[in-house]
């Protein structure tokens, strides 16, 4: 299996591409310096990205209120997380950092507010 | 059931200025339209110049009833409260052929009664408007033509005729009109009948399709295709009179035109076209305007374009205003063939139809109650710091400026929501004060616009549309069937 | 009407507006008033929910409002006024003031000793472009449709297309991908991504949304509401190319296609603008061509990082309070910035050689995309200063310093150009 990666490390951009059977990567190639490596290595073993959404908020001036997570989530967890958050729904008063939604799905993510 | 006395379909610039003189006198009147606000199809999208009929086909009723329109604009803007300027047109020859064809064209403006033009030199038609192509040979100034806003106008008269007593059915469509011994008895419309015992036919590129539910159809109806572009404000080469070219052999030619609010106008395309309802703007057209206007106007550019937009004239097969009450179908009278001319020509086929509806039997009895004067909705934007502090005091909703660009008020769109013949979608709010006209074009204002129309119509605001039904804003709350 | 004077007003609340206000107050000025039109302090970061704020600043990555809320905490304690709701219509600049309204007050009328002007910017409109077609409900910028979303909680759409690769466009794709759209395509008339690289993989690359660069929209078609759109390839003068078209149903069209400094007010206060960034021309305390009025942020010239809008504003405030104390910087000489082959634009435009010498910062853009170059700032056939660069595009701002003690070699100009270019 091969895939291409998009390298953020840098303003450069290299398109790196990993070749793997399984999880188990056999060549990495396109990187135009070292620090390409742990990046996809990470991107093609274990992609982790930010949430932010918005839940809904009773009482609040706007109906509803931005969060996201406080550490960033496993990729393919995305989707479901959403889900969960769709049926939040958070009362006023409402502060800058409060937990939403304490360890989602168990992946040890906290949902946080992140207005006030 | 009540009875009306004149059903009139069609809110544009003909319907609303018919029900406006129809409301000097006693009677009940009705208008229909199937579209959510007045201004019709045609009317709303015209380019709002006032016409004084010189180039007009000398000895017809187009002539006659644009030439004695002009005139009249004066009383009516300040009646009716309507930005109206006699700005002023030239008629620019830039090519020899053109300047040819100067003298016949003066000749014709004499024969259509329009004797105060004048012609110009290159050098004349240069000092009048400086921004006119240096390539001029010469020219005819017109200088009764003038420029008005043409939503305004029609909303205007919807509302004074309204304040009158006149009845308005939007979003209403005619389905049928019903006789009774040779004689107009009910209009049919998909929310009901209405019984009546005239009906006024007005409904511009629709006048066919009315004019076949009494079988009065001897003609035909296509829509001839306008593009335009609206020019930004701010351009170094605004020009203070219309430029007119020359029409010739080939080709009707394009003009540039200001409008009463400061953004200039240019164009239109003129494309003949079978579907009523396409309203798209095509690169060729655009493209064709630009080359067109530059003979004029060399300076003219595409990047100064605020928006673009274009109307469909309706163009009757045989050409000709005919204006009359049927004599096979008593009651029913047919406004037909008044074109992109309608607007100007609105202020005195009022009158005339008024008079067709005398010599059919109504009874004319006038309304002492008549009020002519309406006063406009609140011109924030040109009054006083002291003006404008009284009045947010009053009323703190014109505190709140919506609308950055073209300065509009939350209570000024009150306002607009809640005079006689209201406004129901964002398009209605935009005609009425321009919010969404500006160089945003509606990027601020129109999500809090969406908001002001919903709380005051106490509904949901995924209800609120851009104009007609179908034409919805939003499509929901976030987070669909949750 | 209400009457009122400050030392140092700005008029937006926005990153630029916050860091001005609080750089005015902290040199000492006494007075110091923000003017916002919105009901909150934040301007556009509010409903910029998405993270990759405050890398540079702060060393984290912050969403929107949480990079606003670290300003924002600073206003009140440090006794800076702010009239909310408030919109700001005219400016007087020979009698040095402004007049504004809100529901509360009436019309305002404020003086000031130091203005800072820091209103942002606003969308490109597709009637700005030109796009043929309909005129149908399901046409946004992408903003518009960022506000409703994140602020109001409205969805706008179902189906997209979004034409335009700038940051907002690909950030809304993602953000309308979580909640249920589909995003059918983004499509870019020029040959490169005019937004960040990053943005491409996080909003595009994560959920499979197609790019594509070199094509555009040649028409909308729909009565009532968008029903689909015509997508085209593009020549290399950006025209669409006969024969490559094909239709995209969509019931949305989101426009992602540029940001214009909205300088109304500026022009209003006879503030004197470049014809290329739109923005006021300014000097390196960020000063416009008017004594006293100063400008930062997006209304100088559209910024792609709010790290960026704030570096800059705090300068402008800074020296917009300075002012305001009657601290003086008398020119001896003017030095004009002037962009070399390559190079787009550079703010600030003017250099002024002072008895005060600091490090100065030119920000600028690029014209095309190009790597392993060499950036140049030279004054009378001198380098001033070089840079190595592996990558420039114009999506991406570039930034350059020229040492307090190298100010003295500037002559009449100075140009940046894009030195050498190593294939």
């Amino acid at each position: 299996m091969q895939k291409t990666f998009t390298c953020l490390i840098c303003p450069v951009g290299c398109e790196i591409t990993v070749t793997a059977t399984g999880d188990t990567i056999e060549r990495i190639e396109g990187h135009e310096c070292k620090r390409g490596i742990p990046y996809v290595t990470d991107e093609f073993l274990n992609p982790k990205r930010i949430l932010t959404t918005t839940v809904k908020a009773d009482g609040a001036q706007f109906p509803v209120v931005s969060v996201r997570s406080d550490k960033p989530l496993p990729k393919n967890k995305i989707f479901d997380c959403m889900e969960v958050l769709k049926k939040t729904r958070i009362k006023a008063p409402i502060t800058m950092g409060q937990v939403v939604v304490e360890d989602i799905l168990d992946t040890g993510v906290n949902i946080i507010v992140t207005r006030c | 059931m009540e009875i009306m006395d004149v059903v009139i379909i069609g809110a544009g610039a003909v319907g609303t200025a018919i029900a406006r003189e129809l409301s000097k006198y006693e009677l009940n009147v009705l208008v229909v339209d199937k579209n959510e606000d007045v201004g019709g199809d045609a009317s709303k999208s015209n380019s709002g110049i006032i016409h004084t009929g010189y180039d007009a086909t000398p000895g017809t009723l187009e002539s006659r009833l644009v030439v004695a329109a002009n005139p009249m604009y004066d009383k009516l803007a300040r009646e009716l409260d309507v930005p109206f300027t006699r700005c002023g047109a030239i008629l620019t020859a830039v090519s020899q052929e053109e300047y040819e064809l100067l003298p016949e064209l003066f000749r014709k403006s004499h024969e259509n009664g329009v004797y105060d033009v004048e012609m110009l030199t290159a050098e004349q038609a240069k000092s009048l408007e400086p921004q006119i192509s240096p390539e001029v040979k010469g020219g005819i100034y017109i200088p009764r033509e003038g420029i008005i806003d043409p939503f305004t106008l029609v909303v205007a008269y919807a509302e004074n005729a309204a304040m009158n007593g006149v009845k308005f059915m939007l979003s209403t469509k005619v389905i049928d009109i019903h006789l009774e011994d040779g004689r107009v008895s009910r209009v049919v419309t998909d929310i009901g009948e209405i019984l009546t015992r005239f009906v006024i036919n007005a409904a511009g590129l629709y006048t066919d399709e009315i004019a076949k539910m009494v079988n009065q159809c001897d003609f035909t109806v296509h829509p001839r295709k306008g593009q335009f572009y609206i020019m930004e404000k701010d351009i170094p080469y605004n020009i203070e009179k219309i430029l007119l070219p020359v029409p010739t052999k080939h080709s009707k030619g394009k003009l540039a035109s200001p409008t009463v609010h400061g953004n200039m106008l240019i164009g239109p395309t003129a494309e003949d076209l079978e579907d009523k309802e396409d309203y798209a703007v095509t690169a060729e057209g655009l493209e064709e305007i630009i080359e067109s206007v530059r003979r004029l106007l060399p300076a003219a550019s595409p990047k100064d374009s605020i928006t673009q937009y274009c109307g469909l004239r309706p163009t009757k097969t045989p050409e000709g205003y005919k204006i009359e009450a049927s004599e096979e179908v008593q009651g029913y009278i047919g406004v037909t063939g008044v074109r992109s001319t309608g607007v100007t020509a609105s202020a005195s086929i009022a009158g005339y139809v008024v008079d067709i509806l005398a010599d059919e039997g109504l009874e004319l009895k006038p309304k002492v109650s008549f009020e002519p004067y309406r006063i406009g909705i609140t011109k924030f934007n040109e009054l006083s710091w002291k003006e404008k502090d009284e009045l947010i005091r009053q009323n703190p909703f014109y505190g709140h400026v919506v609308c950055r660009c073209e300065t509009v008020t939350e209570g000024q769109i009150i306002e607009a929501i809640q005079r006689p013949i209201g406004a129901r979608s964002l398009d209605a709010i935009k005609r009425r004060l321009r919010p969404g006209t500006g160089r945003c074009q509606g990027g601020f204002c129109s999500p809090r616009i969406v908001e002001i129309l919903a709380r005051e119509l106490n509904v949901p605001a995924e209800t609120i549309t851009k104009h007609r039904k179908g034409s919805e804003i939003l499509t929901g709350p976030n987070r669909l069937g949750v | 009407m209400f009457e009122t004077n400050y030392d140092v007003v700005i008029i937006g609340a926005g990153p630029a507006g916050l860091a001005a206000a609080i750089e005015a107050k902290k040199v000492g000025t006494q007075k110091v008033l923000i003017v916002e039109r919105d009901h909150a302090l934040g301007g556009i970061l509010q409903q910029c929910i998405h993270p990759g704020f405050g890398l540079h600043i702060f060393n984290e990555e912050l969403t929107g409002p949480e990079y606003a809320y670290r300003f924002i905490g600073q206003i009140k304690p440090l006794g800076i006024d702010v009239l909310l709701n408030t919109m700001v219509l005219d400016i007087h600049s020979d009698d040095k003031r402004l007049y504004a309204v809100n529901r509360e007050r009436g019309v305002c009328n404020i003086g000031y000793k130091s203005l800072v002007l820091a209103m942002g910017c606003r969308e490109r409109t597709r009637g700005a472009i030109a796009i043929p077609g309909t005129r149908p409900a399901g046409i946004f910028t992408a903003g518009t449709a960022q506000r409703y979303i994140n602020m109001q909680g409205y969805m706008v759409g179902r189906e997209f297309v979004i034409l335009g690769s700038g940051d907002i466009g690909m950030i809304m794709a993602r953000r309308l991908t979580l909640e249920g759209a589909k995003v059918k395509a983004v499509v870019e008339i020029m040959p490169y991504l005019t937004g960040l690289t990053r943005n491409k993989v996080q909003c595009l690359d994560d959920f499979d949304i197609p790019l594509f660069l070199k094509h555009t929209i040649t028409d909308i078609k729909g009565k009532n509401r968008v029903e689909k759109v015509t997508v085209a390839q593009v020549d290399d003068n950006l025209c669409p190319i006969k024969g490559t078209e094909w239709d995209i149903d969509c019931d949305t069209l989101l426009l992602s296609v540029g940001l214009i400094p909205e300088n109304e007010l500026s022009k209003k206060a006879q503030v004197k603008l470049d014809p290329i960034t739109l923005g006021p021309i300014v000097k390196q305390r960020m000063e416009t061509s008017i004594k006293n009025i100063y400008a930062c942020g997006n209304v100088l010239h559209v910024n792609d990082l709010a790290d960026n809008v704030t570096v800059e504003s705090q300068i402008a405030g800074m020296y917009a309070g300075l002012n305001a104390l009657g601290k003086e910087f008398k020119p001896r000489k003017v030095t004009e910035c002037i962009p070399g082959e390559y190079i787009r634009y550079i703010v600030p435009q003017k250099l002024e050689v002072t008895e005060d010498r600091q490090d100065i910062s030119l920000y600028f853009r690029v014209k095309e995309p190009a790597r392993n170059v060499t950036l140049e700032i030279s004054s009378k056939g001198e380098t001033i200063a070089r840079a190595r660069r592996q990558k420039i595009n114009p999506g991406e701002m570039e930034k350059m310093k020229i040492k307090a003690d190298a100010i003295d070699k500037l002559g009449d100009e100075l140009i940046v150009s894009v030195a050498e270019v190593k294939s």
